[in-house]
């Protein structure tokens, strides 16, 4: 699979990964802070139910993740911890900050112990906004996220700009 | 070179001969293991150091801080409204019975009283945020000893909560609607009426809880005399609410502390249990969701009319002095010690969190047990990480 990094693959092929991809985002369990609630509403509540868009929120290892929600407040001293777990996830990995606190810090924006935004340590590539967000917003945060998977091309896959949800 | 291999070699030979040594007079190590900070059994990012002599914890130390967020020092830098928005989110899952103790310190030091529509509305909303809150534990509590089952039953009949007071304050989750000297609106048109079709649900959950977890065998064995608490013990380290009410004390601020409050004009009555063990906590927590249902009922019942605001000036200037206020939330005494130097902004805050003393007792009660009971134990403490750090 070498040719994967390589951006070499023929398309269909491509195309066939990614399909795969985008149907079967494990998510990894990870309740940092109130986000965590409305992200288990979203994954764990009949009215939501995220199952049913291919996404399985089953893993309790980072190393069987494909998709990670950093639900709520990264803290200073919870910064390191965020970094090793997403360096533990085996690629192509997905982000999503979810929430005021993970984009920028929301209420603590001057707290003298909050990372003002889960992008300073690890890359991110949907911003779903709110305090906390709603299940549904995160939901269409995990939608937008598996349209870009479905065109995604290895090449570009770091160049190009995260997905806000409005 | 040969030197170091010949060393290498010895040493793994001595490392054979140590564990055949084990195998056969069965010496136990003693053992490390990091329970967190990020951990699917501690919801949240609680860390907790255990040492292990076999499958027995010989000491726990519980690690906190990595959800710490300075709450005491940004109030310093926020006027008393904004205050509010940032005391919602630290129990986050009942978010509006943060705020109470706060307003109720605030309007003491002004002297200002609510109105008693606005009074009764607060009770109501305080006791539904009670329910959302410990309707999540009692799934959760479930899904940590492993019967899924119950936590989607949880989130599906808190969801109904959730749009009760969505549909009053606009928020679903941080509702930030209390203000000093009343609530900022009044109930919509037919809530009253949702509300007891809400109530009627909860109440269903509540049985199919009585079935499905504590009649279930399996739950028994888990939780009958596991982290027994004694009530001296319990009072000694500070716990609070429904903790300590399992251990046989009859506390209850609800009752017993005379707030600014409504809940001695509601018939009720504080269930206690006198095992303290897990399952006693568990039970004891059913059977507050059910008298917070029954006060609900009684609170829409018979909600006075009149205005929903006392009179305050608009820019609000708290008068010098200091004022404690606690009240019993969701997860136990949650108190605010406010002192004002005539400022918009109070001078410091300090902020006595249930969970921080809940917590504080894992490592007398964690001592001796085994390994899977650590997580039983843990789940029935029932702490809220934004509650314990701050």
């Amino acid at each position: 699979m070498g040719l994967v990094e390589n951006g070499k693959l023929p398309g269909p092929l491509t195309k066939l990964l990614n399909i795969s991809r985008k149907y079967s985002l494990w998510v990894y369990q990870w309740g940092l802070a109130c986000c965590a609630i409305e992200m288990g509403a979203a994954f764990a509540s009949p009215r939501y139910d995220v199952m049913r868009l291919g996404v399985i929120p089953f893993p309790a290892s980072p190393r069987q993740a494909d998709l990670v929600v950093i639900s709520g407040t990264v803290t200073d001293k919870m910064a390191p911890a965020v970094r090793r777990l997403y360096e533990q996830m085996p690629e192509p990995k997905y982000v999503i900050s979810m929430g005021s606190c993970a984009n920028c810090g929301g209420p603590y924006w001057d707290s003298y112990s909050v990372t003002k935004g889960v992008d300073q340590i690890i890359p991110v590539d949907v911003y779903v906004p709110g305090c906390p967000p709603r299940p549904e917003a995160l939901l269409e945060g995990i939608v937008l996220l598996q349209e870009r998977i479905a065109s995604e091309d290895m090449t570009d896959r770091w160049n190009r700009d995260p997905i806000v949800v409005t | 070179m040969s030197n170091e291999a010949s060393a290498q070699q010895l040493s793994y030979i001595e490392n054979q001969a140590s564990d055949a040594r084990v195998n056969i007079e069965l010496e136990t190590e003693g053992m490390t293991l990091n329970l967190g900070p990020q951990h699917p059994a501690t919801h949240g990012t609680l860390r907790i150091i255990v040492r292990l002599d076999g499958e027995q914890v010989v000491s726990a130390e519980p690690v906190m801080g990595y959800m710490h967020r300075g709450y005491e020092k940004l109030t310093e830098v926020r006027t008393y409204p904004q205050v509010t928005t940032l005391v919602n989110r630290i129990d986050w899952l009942g978010s509006f019975a943060n705020e109470v103790p706060f307003i109720l310190a605030a309007e003491r030091l002004m002297e200002v009283e609510a109105p008693a529509r606005a009074q009764w509305i607060r009770t109501a909303l305080f006791e539904l945020s009670r329910i959302a809150n410990v309707v999540l534990f009692l799934g959760d509590m479930a899904v940590q000893l492993g019967a899924t089952t119950p936590v989607f039953y949880a989130f599906r009949d808190r969801e109904f909560v959730l749009n009760q007071i969505e549909s009053v304050t606009g928020g679903r989750f941080h509702p930030n609607f209390d203000r000093i000297g009343g609530i900022k609106d009044d109930l919509p048109k037919g809530w009253i009426q949702e509300t007891k079709d809400v109530l009627v649900r909860i109440n269903s959950f509540c049985e199919e809880m009585e079935d499905l977890v504590v009649g279930n065998e399996i739950f028994q064995t888990r939780t009958r005399g596991i982290g027994i608490i004694p009530a001296d013990t319990g009072l000694a380290y500070g716990l609070s609410g429904a903790n300590i009410r399992s251990s046989g004390v009859d506390w209850d601020l609800r009752r017993d502390g005379g707030v600014g409050l409504i809940h001695d004009q509601l018939d009720w009555k504080v269930w206690t249990h006198p095992d303290g063990d897990s399952f006693a906590r568990y039970w004891v927590r059913l059977q507050e969701v059910r008298e917070s249902c029954k006060m609900v009922g009684q609170i829409l019942d018979g909600i006075p009319s009149g205005p929903i605001m006392a009179k305050v000036p608009r820019i609000i200037k708290v008068p010098p002095g200091e004022a404690y206020v606690e009240t019993e939330n969701p997860l136990g005494i949650m108190g605010y010690y406010v002192i004002s130097k005539g400022d918009l902004v109070p001078y410091r805050v300090k902020i006595r969190s249930a969970s921080f003393n809940n917590v504080s007792i894992t490592p007398w009660v964690l001592k001796g047990v085994y390994v899977p009971d650590v997580i039983s134990i843990l789940a029935s403490l029932y702490f809220i990480l934004g509650d314990i750090d701050r």
